[in-house]
């Protein structure tokens, strides 16, 4: 049914003498990172709908090819390579870190442009001949980190222990959160490591806290994260608690309840899009995307990692227009796939949900510290915007 | 390591102990009476909790769908003895019924959970298990590792990757470390210990025990082998389940949990002998303090 629709929509399209638009999607809309992936999918959906509602992009419909990739690196490529056959424009995703890293060899080999939503800066950086065609929009640890340690600066810690996950998550935080933490002067006492499978974390959490730390970052994702904490709270612990923002969903402030309280995290803007100061570039269009999400899945069901997908869509339309005047698609598509990701790469300040990018030749993340990290807090079962960087 | 710091790993090795004991118990007691290694027990412990949390909102949990599509087939089964089948169509509505009435009453919830996941491990030895009458221990087991990849899939379908935490039935600490949830563990483990202790001199136990022992044997002296069994994983569904929904407030509950307690219970089975019940749980005990 879905593939009669798909050929019916071509056909009106080639019958307006217009070609569609092709953009492929892939996103983890199962397994373990499908917290992330599910409200991303949700996005291009509801961006689909939209487009086809109005004119499109310069007069031309939009058709998403979305493809699951079950959180798994193999399929995540095996997904990329089969939207580029479909000759697609250009590539959205994947959600998590490694299935990225994984199909930037696929995109670059077919000069396809690719704007990954995962995390980790290693997908954008350092910009050499594959990553050439690769951008992200998602926050870096490197950026989060930062924000954590000038808030522990500003309260007044000295020393600091580290709790994370013991994979690519919790290892890229111990890196880039220790570097930081030396440069500005804090010393890092303790650092440990943990399953996302434990169910008791007691022998780490009593070495952390036989150093008497000022302050403790959890460096994990989702539910899993609440564990640590709680056996701080258990043991006495009474120091500043600090999360990543992988936290910054519903099911984190219902599983941790009261021991979770008063925690200290980074995050994007949006999460806290009422409370921003309305001289904040980007609460607008967060207040906006929040809007078309609850309008379509339900009050209190938009999340920061949808909004990763819907800056994606922010940051290539204005391309693609560009793109368009410059090489036709339906003629030689090698061509317009490459102007496409020059005009990505001109981009400058598009103001997005989750801040303000500005690509460069040597920056494929575009984010701006002070525009795009807040500190937020977690206060009687809900966020609460304490800082800007601005 | 000072005196505290032993105290607390201890007491945290003692509340890890206690649990992979009673699932030792209740891998043994079902492979005595009928020889099947009863992996998807990790899932069914998962389950209890997880059912809780969904009925304690209101919800009805995917669980509760499978168990009466379970039942369903088994009163199928029994087409030929009418009253037994109504007593399982019976039970599936009583199910049911409960599920509906769970919304908001914590005892309710508790019971339905447990009943759920009872319903649950019985049906499914009856619909899996017992076709497969004369089977090796081999091929139990391939069937009984078939099962938990089946019930831990479906676990991801019915309540999502997220862990959830049930209320704690009693709150508090009696000591720093020691909490009274766990208090509540520790009793609940030794009253198994000590239920199946004089369950086993109990007539129907001694039945149970002579299946373990000798099925023909059994069956000549008018003990029905089949019954056995399903007794057996009934109560073994039923120590896990409760295990399960004690243990879940301290440790929170996921899908995916189950399996990691199970195996070790299943170390603590093979360590205590896999056949006397009582030593499990010592075994079980003593590896976790060394």
């Amino acid at each position: 049914m879905k593939r009669v629709l798909a050929a019916l929509l071509v056909l009106t399209a080639a019958a307006l003498g217009q070609g569609v638009l092709k953009v492929g999607v892939v996103v983890s809309a199962t397994g373990p990172a499908a917290s992330l992936g599910i409200p991303e999918r949700n996005t291009l959906l509801i961006l689909e709908e939209l487009l086809n509602r109005t004119r499109g992009v310069a007069g031309r419909k939009v058709q998403f090819t979305i493809l699951d990739d079950a959180s798994d690196t193999t399929q995540a490529v095996r997904n990329t390579r089969r939207l580029v056959e479909e000759g697609v424009v250009a590539v959205i995703g994947t959600t998590t870190t490694p299935a990225s890293l994984a199909m930037i060899d696929v995109v670059a080999e077919a000069k396809v442009p690719m704007i990954s939503l995962a995390a980790s800066k290693d997908i954008i950086h350092p910009v050499d001949a594959k990553r050439f065609w690769v951008f992200k929009t998602p926050q870096t640890e490197e950026l989060m980190a930062r924000a954590i340690v000038a808030d522990m600066v500003a309260r007044g810690v000295k020393e600091v222990a580290y709790i994370g996950f013991n994979d690519a998550y919790g290892e890229g935080w111990a890196r880039f959160f220790e570097a930081e933490a030396k440069a500005k002067g804090l010393q890092v006492v303790q650092s440990e490591r943990y399953n996302r499978t434990d169910t008791s974390v007691t022998g780490q959490i009593l070495r952390i806290l036989a150093k008497r730390p000022d302050a403790v970052l959890i460096g994990a994702s989702g539910t899993p994260a609440v564990l640590p904490q709680r056996t701080l709270k258990e043991r006495g612990y009474q120091g500043l608690i600090y999360q990543t923002h992988g936290v910054a969903n519903p099911d984190f402030l219902r599983v941790g309840g009261r021991d979770v309280e008063g925690t200290f995290l980074p995050a994007g803007p949006i999460l806290v899009a009422e409370q921003l100061p309305s001289t904040f570039p980007s609460k607008r269009v967060a207040l906006d995307y929040i809007q078309r999400y609850e309008a379509r899945y339900g009050i209190g069901s938009y999340s920061t990692f949808g909004a990763h997908a819907w800056d994606a869509w922010l940051i290539l339309r204005p391309a693609l227009e560009r793109a368009l005047k410059k090489a036709d698609p339906e003629k030689d598509l090698a061509a317009f796939r490459s102007a496409l990701r020059d005009e990505i790469e001109v981009t400058k300040g598009l103001v997005a949900t989750h801040g303000v990018f500005s690509f460069s030749r040597e920056d494929h993340l575009g984010l701006r510290f002070e525009d795009a990290a807040v500190m937020v807090q977690v206060v009687s079962g809900g966020w609460k915007l304490i800082r800007t960087f601005r | 390591m000072d005196a505290t710091l032993l105290f607390f790993l201890l007491l945290d090795a003692l509340q890890n102990g206690v649990v992979y004991g009673l699932l030792a118990m209740a891998l043994v007691l079902v492979f005595a009476v009928t020889r099947v290694i009863l992996v998807p027990i990790g899932e069914l412990m998962m389950f209890a909790p997880l059912s809780y949390v969904w009925l304690l909102e209101g919800q009805l949990p995917g669980t509760l769908y499978l168990t009466l599509a379970l039942l369903g087939v088994w009163a199928f089964l029994e087409r030929r003895l009418p009253r037994l089948g109504v007593r399982i169509l019976g039970l599936g509505v009583g199910l049911f019924l409960l599920s509906f009435l769970a919304k908001g009453f914590a005892l309710l919830a508790y019971l339905a959970s447990l009943a759920l996941v009872l319903a649950l491990g019985v049906s499914t030895y009856r619909l899996f298990f017992e076709p497969m009458r004369e089977g090796t221990v081999l091929s139990y087991l391939i069937m009984a590792v078939g099962l938990h990849v089946a019930f831990q899939g479906l676990g991801l379908v019915f309540f999502g990757p997220e862990q959830y935490r049930p209320d704690p039935l009693l709150k508090g600490e009696v000591v720093v470390g020691l909490s009274r949830q766990a208090l509540l563990v520790y009793g609940f483990a030794l009253l198994v210990v000590v239920g199946l202790y004089s369950f086993f001199r109990t007539l129907y136990g001694k039945a149970l025990l002579a299946c373990a022992q000798n099925r023909v044997g059994a069956r000549l002296l008018g003990i029905r082998p089949e019954e056995g069994g399903r007794v057996a994983v009934g109560l073994a569904s039923g120590v896990a389940g409760v295990a399960g929904l004690l243990l879940a407030p301290l440790t929170n509950a996921a899908y995916f949990m189950g399996f990691m307690l199970g195996l070790k219970g299943f170390v603590a089975a093979i360590l205590g002998g896999a056949c006397q019940l009582p030593h499990g749980l010592l075994w079980s005990l003593l590896g976790l303090l060394v």
